[in-house]
């Protein structure tokens, strides 16, 4: 591990700034997945500029109802949020599906938000990968895939995000707020993460030296009702193969309204676009979510190792949709 | 429960007076150096401080075969804190031929330039600090003239052969008409099941301290046996066993794998080379490289039986992964050998040796893939017979070993059916797969049938008759955390005839003599042995009121003569597990919801540490059922998944309530009545949880791990 220095940043400003100082500093949150990533060698900056005292640790009522949350709020505090809990379950059921307590109590809400690809090629420095080192290859392709992406992949990457509170964000139209050396910017999650294309090694539209300052959801009243699925290879600590966000209104049996999101899918939490058009106005029947999910698969182009992931997916949004009719069914 | 072979006593006494006595086996103790343990005090051999201490750090082939083309020292020498470079071209020069079970090319570190695998050693680099050192290897340039690597293991590559039978590779066995028996079977099964690589890391990564110090060669190391591992050293680097001494006193978990490995060569190279100690210890991903792992097997067993169930054929083909660089056996006909009578019975076992590390033992060699195998054939046989699985099994009970044809020590594993059933509530499973659901669960049971041999080897031991009353056993035994130590104590103790807080335990040092290692479920039994002899000798020498002078009186023991003058029998403990797993075939998930083993292993000498021992190899072999499988990186010949993020074990939350208890089985084959329970609580719970999957979905699946994309589908 390269010797780096380390500085504590008093306020947003200072941050922004002590991180200007050198082109290979680095922000440090919860260092749950960096500090791993700089003794694997994946990461090696000479200045780590520690953000988790900030004053950001607040959640709060936004002004149309929704919720704004902190950077620095960790993952625990998150999940356990009574306004969390009781406006968006998804969301604190996602958190709580990751990692474990010991790294929730560490890790931030903004540096989840910007946590690696688990992809075994990218962790280890000995062998080729665009996303860690432009041009040499992916590995991955040829190699081990089996929890790799199934949508949107190219050919130069094939990894997947691995943030589950990222699905349930997405979900719900959250917004990311960054503070730059120039000011304070607003990036809605939808437009956050890059797709893969050719250039994996860059992964969001993060300006240059911006600090994330917190995560702002909308009020969706239709999230009161929703629910976090994770399917992993073992029952905790484990990164999912397949995820699903799901919010569901039904009257009458018909669908007015439906938030869809899963993650294990692709570079970047995956919003269900077309699967929630199929579904809004139908009737909310297994035959019906069955399509949707069809419709949003459709695209999906799985690789040697990971077809298993199309059916997952599908199993998902019926079982899981299915769940939340019988229960908010008015 | 039943009653164990002795009765439970209180897990402490209070009692000071030294009044003959002879109930501490069989009492449930903690471990004497729990406390220690618990609280930081115990100090593991990476923990140890030593005056002018240098690290060293070991730098891997990052291709999977070819020649070191350069590497280039100088830049890194001229590193802050950098000592030495150590590779082919500087190091001392090693004896060959030397290894744990007979030659080992693994030992033969930095002799060439050859590179027979990826993450083999091709330098240490030593310096000052640990930071110094890894910055300084990581910083180093090594080139290759690469070659083509193959580490594709299947049961039909081309490069499978049948090994030369050894010390560790029993004969293949072909007794009677395979095929005719086949011919006339009213039932048959025959299917191909497959084990992948299986890593051990022990807790405590591996890590030695070596340096001279008068003369002699000393070395604190985490090992399965000092004494063995002295011989080893003083082979290899062609010095007197006298001027070796090796320690180990905490080990922090082994399975198998703290043999002689890598890291303690090094270590001795380096401090030899610079004459001052030098600490090497691995890191998680190098562990992955340098210490074995079980190989991938594929096993072919094909079952002929009557309609009844009565087996009349046993055809058993393992083919396991070795390396072209140094041939390893997974010897998985061992459960064949040993569990069904059939009239005619052929074990037969194949290698494919390719570029990849030696594999080693790993926890019940053998006997766990072979038991996956074996014990799913007979869960099949049972479902196409319609027969009962625990009835199929009984009614193929053999009367002597079917491998070896010699008679058993003594068998006792109907007992363990019985029992085990009885506690499982056996007798309400609906044969019938599929039958029982829980929301969006499938519910099913399903069993298997352990076994382990349970061997006894030569061990020398002493004891001293303080002047203060007490006792001082030394012996070279290894306590890798099972509670070896607190066993011997009891053993001691009434072998003594004396309270157990008079008895103290020196191990794990070289210097006390030969003794067997911490493996093949033979330490304890093979120490007690040696630690009875010595108590007898000892008796003989002092009478009761006899003055003890200061330096007290020392009787020694070797039990070398009396283990070769056994008569030969099949000596082994068995068991059998129960499982209940619930599956989601739209997600492919496996939950187990509550295991059972029920074994008949001898005399039980700590209840409480035997129980932990079954238990966690039960729990290991919930793992593997579910979780664990190294995965080949094809183009680079390395491992996918050389870490802990990615390798899985079971976690707390995957496993439930396991129980494990056993049952009356005397046997005095060994004098003490042990017999050693490490291993076999591995052995067939892979089996179990996997015929459990199918009675709750009625798909089987025949290879390891029941991954949920192999499971998502599977019907019900």
């Amino acid at each position: 591990m390269r010797e780096f220095d380390y500085r504590r940043a008093t306020d947003v400003s200072d941050a922004v700034t002590l991180l200007a100082t050198s082109p290979e500093a680095r922000f440090l949150g919860g260092g749950t997945n960096l500090v791993d990533l700089m003794k694997t060698g994946v990461e090696s900056p000479d200045l780590l500029v520690d953000v988790r005292g900030l004053p950001l640790d607040r959640i709060e009522i936004a002004t149309d109802g929704g919720l704004t949350i902190g950077a620095t709020v960790t993952n625990s505090d998150l999940a356990a949020d009574p306004e969390v809990r009781r406006r968006y379950p998804a969301l604190a059921q996602a958190v709580l599906a990751g990692a474990s307590g010991q790294l929730r109590n560490m890790a931030t809400v903004g540096g989840n938000l910007l946590q690696r690809t688990r992809c075994g090629y990218f962790g280890d420095i000995t062998k080729p990968c665009n996303k860690r080192e432009p041009g040499s290859g992916c590995a991955a392709l040829a190699g081990e895939h089996h929890n790799h992406a199934i949508l949107d992949w190219s050919e130069h990457c094939v990894a997947t995000n691995p943030s589950d509170m990222g699905v349930a964000l997405t979900a719900f139209d959250a917004v990311v707020s960054v503070h730059t050396l120039d000011g304070d910017a607003e990036l809605p999650l939808s437009e956050f993460y890059l797709p893969v294309g050719d250039t994996p090694h860059r992964e969001t539209t993060l300006p240059p030296g911006a600090l994330i300052t917190g995560v702002t959801i909308p009020a969706v009243p239709v999230a009161a009702r929703s629910r976090y699925r994770k399917v992993r290879e073992r029952a905790s600590y484990a990164f999912a193969n397949g995820s699903i966000a799901a919010a569901l209104d039904v009257e009458d049996g018909t669908v007015r309204d439906v938030r869809l999101a899963f993650g294990a899918v692709a570079s970047r939490p995956w919003r269900a676009r077309k699967a929630e058009q199929a579904l809004v106005g139908g009737p909310a029947t297994a035959e019906a979510f069955a399509a949707a999910a069809d419709a949003e698969l459709a695209e999906a182009r799985p690789l040697t190792h990971n077809g298993y992931k199309v059916p997952l997916i599908r199993n998902l949004v019926v079982d899981v949709l299915t769940e939340l009719t019988q229960e908010t069914t008015r | 429960m039943t009653a164990p072979s002795l009765p439970i006593t209180s897990t402490t006494t209070t009692e000071s007076t030294p009044t003959r006595t002879n109930d501490a086996v069989g009492a449930a103790n903690t471990r004497v150096e729990g406390i220690a343990k618990v609280t930081g005090q115990a100090r593991y051999a990476g923990d140890i401080p030593f005056a002018e201490l240098a690290y060293g750090w070991l730098v891997l082939s990052t291709v999977a075969r070819g020649r070191i083309r350069s590497i280039d020292a100088e830049p890194v020498l001229a590193m802050s804190g950098v000592l030495a470079v150590l590779h082919h071209g500087n190091a001392p020069r090693l004896q060959p031929g030397v290894g744990l079970m007979g030659p080992d090319a693994s030992t033969l570190l930095l002799q060439d330039d050859r590179v027979p695998y990826r993450g083999w050693p091709v330098a240490l680099v030593v310096a000052e600090t640990i930071e110094q050192a890894r910055a300084a290897a990581e910083a180093l340039v090594v080139t290759y003239d690469e070659e083509p690597h193959d580490v594709v293991f299947t049961a039909d590559h081309p490069a499978a052969h049948t090994p030369e039978p050894s010390r560790l590779v029993q004969p293949d066995v072909e007794r009677g008409d395979v095929e005719a028996e086949l011919a006339a079977s009213a039932v048959v099964v025959d299917e191909e099941y497959t084990t992948p690589e299986q890593y051990h890391n022990a807790m405590e990564p591996h890590a030695a301290m070596a340096r001279w110090e008068n003369g002699r060669l000393e070395v604190v190391d985490a090992n399965q046996g000092s004494h063995a591992v002295a011989q080893l050293l003083a082979a290899l680097f062609s010095l007197d066993l006298d001027s070796v001494r090796v320690r180990s006193e905490h080990v922090g978990g082994a399975f198998g794998s703290k043999g002689f490995n890598a890291h303690l060569i090094l270590a001795v190279m380096a401090a030899t080379q610079l004459d001052r100690p030098v600490r090497v210890v691995l890191t998680r991903r190098q562990m992955f490289s340098l210490v074995g792992y079980r190989p991938a097997t594929a096993q072919r067993v094909r079952l002929g039986a009557d309609a009844d169930g009565r087996l009349r054929a046993l055809d058993h083909e393992s083919v396991s992964l070795s390396s072209a660089h140094q041939q390893f056996v997974e010897a998985s006909t061992r459960h064949s050998r040993a569990l069904y009578g059939a009239d005619a019975l052929r074990v037969r076992t194949k290698v494919v040796p390719l570029d990849v590390g030696a594999p080693s033992f790993m926890r019940a060699p053998g006997w766990t893939p072979g038991s996956f195998a074996v014990e799913s054939a007979m869960d099949e046989l049972a479902e196409k017979s319609g027969e009962d699985p625990i009835r199929l099994r009984v009614r193929n009970e053999p009367a002597v070993a079917p491998g070896s044809g010699l008679p058993f020590s003594s068998r006792n594993v109907i007992a363990c059916y019985e029992e085990g059933a009885r506690r499982f509530g056996w007798a309400d499973r609906d044969p019938r797969p599929g039958t029982r659901r829980d929301g969006r669960w499938s519910l099913g049971l399903g069993m298997a049938a352990s076994a382990h041999s349970a061997g006894v080897a030569p061990a020398t031991a002493s004891i001293t008759a303080e002047a203060d009353g007490t006792f001082t056993v030394r012996i070279a035994a290894a306590d890798i955390g099972t509670g070896a130590r607190t066993a011997l104590i009891l053993i001691a103790a009434d072998a003594l005839g004396v309270p157990q807080e008079s008895v103290r335990m020196k191990i794990a040092d070289s210097d006390f003599g030969p003794a067997f290692l911490a493996g093949g479920s033979m330490g304890t039994t093979s120490w007690a042995w040696a630690i009875t002899e010595a108590a007898v000798a000892l008796s003989k020498k002092v009478l009761p009121g006899d003055p003890i002078p200061p330096e007290g009186i020392t009787a020694k023991a070797d039990t070398t003569e009396l283990v070769g003058g056994r008569e030969q029998l099949e000596s082994l403990g068995f068991g059998a597990q129960f499982a209940e797993v619930a599956v989601d075939v739209t997600t492919g998930e496996v939950r187990v919801r509550r295991m059972l083993g029920i074994f008949a292993v001898g005399r039980i000498v700590n209840p409480l540490t035997a129980r932990s021992q079954l238990i966690g190899g039960m729990t290991w072999g919930l793992s593997m059922a579910l979780h664990e499988g190294g995965v080949r990186d094809t183009a680079s010949g390395g491992l996918a998944n050389a870490d802990l993020a990615a390798y899985h074990y079971a976690s707390n939350a995957d496993v439930p309530v396991i129980e494990a208890d056993w049952v009356d089985d005397p046997d005095t084959y060994n004098p003490s009545g042990i017999k050693g329970l490490g291993e076999i609580g591995i052995v067939g719970g892979a089996a179990a949880i996997a015929n459990a999957v199918w009675h709750a979905t009625g798909v089987r699946q025949r290879a390891l791990p029941l991954r949920l994309d192999r499971v998502l589908g599977a019907g019900a």
